[in-house]
């Protein structure tokens, strides 16, 4: 093997992030030509600071190898968890080094061959990762090219690529192809030019529809998530929980656990953990665990929470603020105050959190499902005290995220307890491990006050968010006058998160778009005005006023001449991770059951541009069946620390017959950035019903979810 | 106590020398590595684990080993002949059913029990019979659209 090095500028630092050498690294993917590749703007990478204490490398990083027969591997730190970035990263890269799409092999989420990364969460991996991939792939073409031109003596201005074959554009008979420029070699090449990165618009595959590329492995079972894997010795593990979140373990006696069959309990610490080459003898054993906790008192439950988020001592942190509030409630002819409720939810990916750890002399080596495989290689090098090197986390397919697996308890779990053993270890949690240790959606209450003046021209808008964030509660109508307060969790105050919170698809948004979206609604019935025609006076963002258009035109939306109109037709919109959305729903209200059935959803949304339209669109659907759950059924009951709802018989999510035609259009704006997909049509959902509940009766509810025994009183209170 | 338990599992004869009162879905998992057949919640209340016994869809989280004596057992594994996908699982390829996939196998094996029942389903029969099991990605509409497809094209005489 030749081996050739062009414009080395490693600056003597032979180690990267991965904490890997990088001869090391060569070793374990092989020969070809691997790009190393300096990302030029970290910030675009990783745009804030959470969760990790690293930042994109700052040294060079391999992205992209080419093989033999001109197989492109692309490497990345991102994991597919079911949002089909998959094949949108394909359709980029095979676009950018024009290469057929199945030339592009996906290498994701292992921390020994693929780059640092931040996670794969905020819908960021088309937006943020996608321009650094681009680049790396425009180097990758520069070093073939200049490749080419020295093989074929052809000035590399002359060349022309079709299908990963270079050709001389005046003698289209000379050529070579990615796969011969790579034979035989093991160059590695650092290019540290500013490649130009073509416009989007001149591209064959972005911008079109694919269907997944991993749905053949899926539909067979061949697919393996982190539960279906095996290495030789591997014990399950079942850990001891507390009846109770605040217990604290006193005693623990499992000398009738040790009798079943094979099983070994180990313990570190509060973490005891039963151990059996058999799932279910495991949890068998550990149902003859004898312990004893402590229980702290807790005393609020999932009615009280909001009255105590209410009460508490918290923070008040003004987020914006323009003009001036006091002046503007006196331009105000009507005046609204709205509180809203919104509960905890669990994420209830179908995939429990998992993990499989293994300890093989001085390394440790995690298999997990998780969207955060390197924040979680930092979490096990450091409790361990091990070398970043030694540590490596490898992401299988992941059974749904939604943000809840960034936190990889499970795996630092499972890691403790093959040390204790020194056994391989793999923990599945099961259903109720979920219920209770999951990071939850959190509760949190909304206070907005807000008025009109005459002309119907919104003059206040006086915006509270208590423990949940603002996300989503960023000014898009026109409020010359506004402040938008964040109350949250004061330093020595009793803890309102009783259950641990997480991002939950679109964090925070679903509750701060369902308010200002309930209160809209509400300032449109003031001014007696149609509620699309209310939001089109009102709204000044164009490309919020765009998608709400194209989903009344999609809808066949015709304003009435009063609202309510008794046509069970409701409006809502927002913004999330640069997306606009708009939603317009149809429901039937049972007055005498008290439940609601969704007739039709249309969703317009403007993403700038849209890799994959199809995979946009399966997205989008999701979000929106997703969020029917959290409309009609979801909310996690808890009293103290002791969580009620522990699996499927009481926690129900979205089924089969709550799903109504779901029809969507996406802007078309080829022209713009892209934008996040993963997320944003989730956030309106249940405002669009609350919306349409109030037209189709007159009532509204400000309690989520929208269950059958609120439906009737707020009939009742009407 | 062990026991010697005989059934025919994915066309083939499988004979165990095991505990009759183990959870059929861990048997399938860890004793036969038939790891398509998932857990999501071990109650019966998700489908995440549905095989076909004697052609009916059942949760092998709330089955014995035990149970299948003597019986028929379909797997994900199994469902594909000579290479071929099933008509199920070739409509959930076309109509894109899925996104994480977890839920995947259950859906296809409760959906070919399904079909075997009633071959004439109706959209409104298919609706109801997917009813309980889950999917939080939310591949609803496409699953039914995959499933009525697959009940065309085996009605078709395929
Ligand atoms: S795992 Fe069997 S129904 Fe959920
Ligand atoms: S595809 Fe993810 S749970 Fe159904």
């Amino acid at each position: 093997m030749k081996n050739e090095k062009t414009k080395t500028h490693v600056s003597g630092k032979d180690k990267d992030r991965r904490g890997m050498e990088r001869r090391d690294f060569f070793k374990l993917v092989g020969g070809g030509i691997i790009v190393f590749f300096l990302p030029r703007c970290t910030t675009e990478s990783v745009p804030v600071a959470e969760p990790g204490k690293r930042s994109l490398p700052k040294d060079y990083n391999a992205f992209l190898k080419i093989d033999e027969d001109g197989t492109v591997h692309c490497y990345t730190g991102k994991i597919e968890q079911g949002q089909g970035i998959i094949i949108s990263l394909v359709q980029i890269m095979a676009d950018d080094l024009n290469v057929p799409m199945e030339k592009i092999k996906m290498v994701m989420g292992d921390t020994e061959i693929c780059p640092w990364d931040g996670g794969t969460w905020g819908s960021l991996t088309i937006r943020s990762f996608g321009p650094n991939m681009r680049r790396a792939a425009a180097e990758a073409k520069g070093v073939l090219l200049e490749l080419a031109s020295n093989k074929l003596k052809v000035p590399a201005s002359q060349l022309v690529v079709v299908d990963g074959v270079i050709s001389d554009s005046n003698n289209p008979g000379k050529s070579v192809t990615y796969g011969e420029l790579a034979r035989g070699r093991k160059i590695d090449k650092y290019l540290d030019v500013k490649p130009e990165v073509e416009d989007y618009s001149k591209f064959t595959f972005i911008g079109k529809s694919f269907k997944r590329n991993d749905s053949k492995i899926k539909v067979t079972g061949e697919a393996k998530y982190t539960g279906d894997l095996k290495v030789p010795g591997m014990l399950f593990a079942r850990i001891l929980r507390p009846a109770s979140l605040s217990g604290k373990l006193s005693s623990v006696d499992y000398s009738e656990a040790e009798k079943v069959p094979g099983t070994i309990v180990v313990r570190d610490g509060d973490l005891v953990g039963v151990l059996n080459e058999n799932f279910v003898l495991a949890d068998r054993a550990l149902e003859k665990v004898k312990a004893e906790y402590t229980y702290d008192e807790i005393q609020v439950d999932n009615k009280t929470i909001f009255e105590s988020m209410l009460k508490a001592d918290s923070t008040a942190d003004v987020e914006t603020t323009a003009g001036d509030l006091e002046a503007g409630f006196k331009l105000c002819d009507k005046i609204v105050e709205t509180e809203i409720h919104d509960p905890f939810l669990a994420h209830a990916f179908i995939e429990t959190h998992s993990a499989l750890a293994q300890f093989e002399k001085d390394k440790l080596t995690v298999w997990a499902s998780s969207q955060t495989p390197y924040l979680l290689q930092d979490a096990l090098a450091n409790h361990f005290s091990m070398p970043l090197n030694k540590v490596r986390v490898i992401v299988p397919f992941v059974g749904g995220g939604f943000g809840g697996k960034s936190k990889n308890q499970q795996a630092m779990e499972a890691a403790r307890l093959a040390k204790a053993s020194g056994k391989p270890v793999m923990l599945i949690w099961t259903r109720e491990d979920e219920f209770m240790y999951d990071n939850f959606h959190t509760a949190g209450v909304l206070k907005i006050k807000s008025g009109i003046d005459k002309e119907g021209l919104i003059k206040a808008w006086d915006y509270h968010a208590y423990f949940c964030g603002t996300r989503g509660s960023e000014i898009i109508y026109d409020m010359p006058n506004h402040k938008i307060t964040s109350h949250d969790h004061k330093e020595n105050t009793p803890r309102l998160h009783i259950l641990d919170i997480g991002p939950w698809r679109a964090p925070n948004n679903n509750t701060n778009t369902l308010g200002r979206e309930l209160q809209i609604d509400r300032l449109a019935v003031a001014a007696k005005m149609d509620p699309l025609e209310f939001r089109l006076k009102n709204l000044k963002d164009q490309r919020m006023i765009d998608t709400l258009k194209a989903a009344a035109d999609l809808f066949g939306y015709v304003p009435s001449k009063k609202y309510p109109s008794g046509r069970g037709i409701g409006i809502a919109l927002g913004t999330d991770v640069g997306t606009h959305v708009a939603e317009i729903a149809e429901i039937e209200v049972d007055k005498k059951t008290g439940r609601i059935k969704v007739k039709r959803i249309v969703c317009a949304q403007d993403m700038g541009l849209c890799v994959n339209p199809h995979g946009a669109t399966m997205q989008l659907e999701g979000c929106i069946t997703m969020a029917l759950g959290y409309t009609f059924k979801e909310e996690m009951n808890f009293e103290g620390g002791v969580v009620k709802d522990l699996n499927f018989d009481t926690y129900e999510i979205t089924r089969f017959s709550m799903v109504p035609k779901i029809e969507s259009i996406i802007l078309d704006r080829m022209d713009q950035p892209p934008h996040g997909g993963g997320e944003p049509a989730i956030i309106a959902v249940g405002a669009v019903i609350g919306n349409a509940f109030f037209d189709a009766t007159g009532a509204r509810m400000f309690q989520m979810p929208y269950t059958p025994e609120r439906v009737l009183e707020a009939l009742k209170k009407a | 106590m062990e026991e010697t338990i005989i059934f025919q599992l994915n066309g083939k004869q499988t004979e165990l020398k095991i505990d009759p009162t183990q959870t059929l879905l861990w048997v399938l998992r860890n004793n036969l590595g038939l790891t398509g057949t998932k857990f999501g919640c071990g109650i019966g209340f998700c489908g995440s684990c549905t095989v076909l016994i004697d052609n009916e869809p059942v949760r092998s989280c709330s089955t014995t080993v035990g149970d299948v004596k003597g019986k028929n057992v379909v797997t994900i594994e199994g469902l594909s002949k000579d290479g071929e996908l099933h008509p199920v699982q070739k409509a959930f390829v076309e109509h894109d059913a899925l996104q994480c996939g977890f839920c995947t196998p259950g859906m296809i094996m409760n959906a070919a029990g399904l079909l075997i029942k009633n071959p004439a389903i109706t959209r409104e029969e298919i609706i109801t019979g997917m009813e309980d099991n889950l999917c939080r990605c939310g591949a609803h509409v496409h699953i039914i659209d995959a499933v009525e497809a697959a009940a065309k094209e085996m009605k078709g005489g395929k």
